[in-house]
């Protein structure tokens, strides 16, 4: 263990802005790349099984008129 | 079986007729010419009249300005033969695409890039640019524009489909556009400081001699895929 | 001798084997940069010369030496599709590029707070930088010349020959870049000198690089398999995948 406290942790020898800027803009770049495909099969799929619906509902519409 | 006219009369056709063509819309040449002599002179207005500053960027100036020049006026390279289907004709004749691109791609250099490199001299002295270095501008312009052409035809052939080309069209070929840049302005400024800039030239003249052979296929490809 | 690699170029068949890999690459990437942080952030020694400052480094080398990396994946993945026109390889490039853009942003940011405090600046026109942020405008080239096609066979394949054309462009742009910035100004600034670095320092940083590498392979997963389904909403077992979904 480099640090003696939690607080010389946060303050990293004076640097602590810079290193948890580029960490936490890593981090949260990342965890937003990764929430965003990952939902994105979710939305996906969503969007087909609409399309889906939309079709069955055109096949009955024309099914009742002729 | 006969296959039509040879390489060189397909090429020299297609050459002429799209510099006709330009002749009877003389918009079309002045247009890009305009833009970038109005670009130029926006320079000193934002920078300042000091001839020492001047002097100092007239290279970057007139290279930006030719760059964007060249990138507004490719936009109009296929549109109009895209529109009318003139560009699948073209695709289906017997000749290869890459002899018929090449002569589009030169009759757009003759149109555009020469008048530019004409001018360029008269810009260079409202930019003060310093007296060693107009024998270099010159030469740069010279190799470097049919550069900028040829590169820039790909991105134009991959967006000539597409209904918002423009801005598009920027984003994919000012990157590409970097090295020529680099050197043209490098050697401008080596000249200027009466040091030798035959290296740049060289580097210049490879770049060229790479992109005119291996553009034309990759234009070629891309026209195949935009007028799918 | 590779016929037995075409059958993965049948969309199901891909997604599925995508699906049985995912979980492998999600958790030994979560092991390594987990390790890798904690063990660079707290247990690594500090650097005599840049202070505890140097600690970026275990996120700014791993994503500037990936966000190369992707690109020649992406390319290699478009020529894939543009040669032998296999589908799954275009939606691979596809779903790799935005990872790509969003690792080139991250070494640049991390790159600019790190200059900082060491050069006193946020941003020089270093070599390494100027390429970088080329590669980014590049990756931004692909990913909307790719979303401004209605057509996703065409836009992959013309997103595919301009990924192609920068694989030719990036070494020029590199010693184009290289050579112009040692032409203008003295070199004074040196981003690492290798003899500092210890070996203690050394490991969290090439665990940090291998977890970058696994996390990139599973993100580009997770891409690819959406991808997949979006570009096969007319097959019958996609349709069975929707159906399930929408009752959830």
């Amino acid at each position: 263990m480099q640090f003696e406290s939690f607080a010389e942790f946060i303050n990293m020898g004076g640097y602590g802005f810079y290193v948890w800027l580029s960490y936490g803009v890593t981090f949260g770049c990342l965890a937003t790349l990764i929430t965003l495909s990952v939902r994105k099969k979710r939305k996906v799929l969503i969007e087909i099984a609409k399309k889906m619906t939309r079709e069955q509902r055109l096949k009955e519409n024309r099914g009742t008129k002729s | 079986m006969k296959r039509g006219i040879s390489y060189t009369a397909a090429f020299m056709t297609l050459l002429q007729r799209d510099l006709r063509i330009a002749i009877r819309h003389r918009g079309d040449i002045f247009n890009p010419l305009l833009f970038f002599i109005l670009v130029v002179t926006l320079f000193p207005l934002g920078i300042g009249p000091e001839p020492q500053v001047l002097t100092r960027v007239a290279p970057g100036i007139i290279w930006v300005a030719a760059l964007l020049a060249s990138m507004l006026s490719l936009e109009r390279l296929f549109k109009a033969d895209f529109s009318d289907g003139t560009l699948e004709q073209m695709l289906l004749s017997p000749q290869p695409l890459s002899v018929l691109v090449l002569a589009k791609v030169l009759a757009h250099w003759i149109l555009t890039g020469v008048p530019l490199i004409l001018v360029a001299p008269l810009l260079a002295v409202l930019l003060h640019l310093d007296g060693n270095s107009y024998g270099a501008l010159m030469a740069t312009l010279a190799l470097g524009t049919p550069v900028l052409s040829l590169l820039g035809a790909i991105g134009v052939a991959l967006t000539v489909g597409l209904r918002k080309g423009g801005v598009l069209l920027s984003l994919l070929i000012l990157p590409l556009y970097i090295p020529v840049l680099i050197f043209a302005t490098s050697a401008i400024d080596a000249a200027g400081l009466n040091l030798a800039y035959d290296g740049q030239l060289a580097i210049l003249a490879a770049m060229l001699v790479g992109s005119l052979i291996l553009a034309p296929f990759a234009i070629g490809a891309s026209l195949r895929v935009s007028t799918n | 001798m590779w016929k037995w690699l075409h059958t993965y170029a049948d969309p199901e068949r891909a997604y599925k084997l995508s699906g049985t890999l995912l979980p492998w690459f999600a958790c030994l990437a979560i092991a390594f940069i987990g390790l890798g942080t904690t063990w660079g952030l707290l247990f690594a020694p500090m650097d005599y010369q840049q202070g505890d400052s140097f600690r970026i480094i275990y996120i700014h080398v791993p994503a500037a030496s990936m966000s190369m990396a992707t690109y020649m994946a992406m390319a290699s993945a478009s020529f894939v599709g543009l040669v032998w026109q296999i589908k799954s390889a275009d939606w691979a490039a596809a779903a790799i590029a935005p990872i790509g853009a969003i690792i080139t942003f991250i070494a640049l940011l991390t790159g600019a707070a790190w200059g900082k405090p060491m050069w006193g600046t946020w941003w020089v026109w270093d070599a390494r930088l100027t390429s970088e942020l080329v590669l980014l405008f590049l990756y931004l080239g692909v990913i909307s010349l790719y979303a401004s096609f209605e057509d996703k066979v065409l836009a992959a394949r013309a997103a595919g020959i301009l990924a192609i054309v920068g694989v030719i462009n990036v070494p020029i742009i590199k010693y184009s870049v290289d050579w112009w910035s040692s032409l203008h100004q003295p070199s004074t600034i040196k981003i690492t000198e290798k003899s500092t670095m210890t070996n203690e320092m050394i490991f969290p940083l090439l665990i940090n690089m291998a977890g970058f590498g696994l996390m990139i392979g599973a993100i580009t997963l997770v891409r690819y398999r959406a991808e997949i389904l979006a570009r096969n909403g007319m097959r019958p077992w996609v349709r069975e995948l929707a159906t399930a979904e929408e009752a959830k």
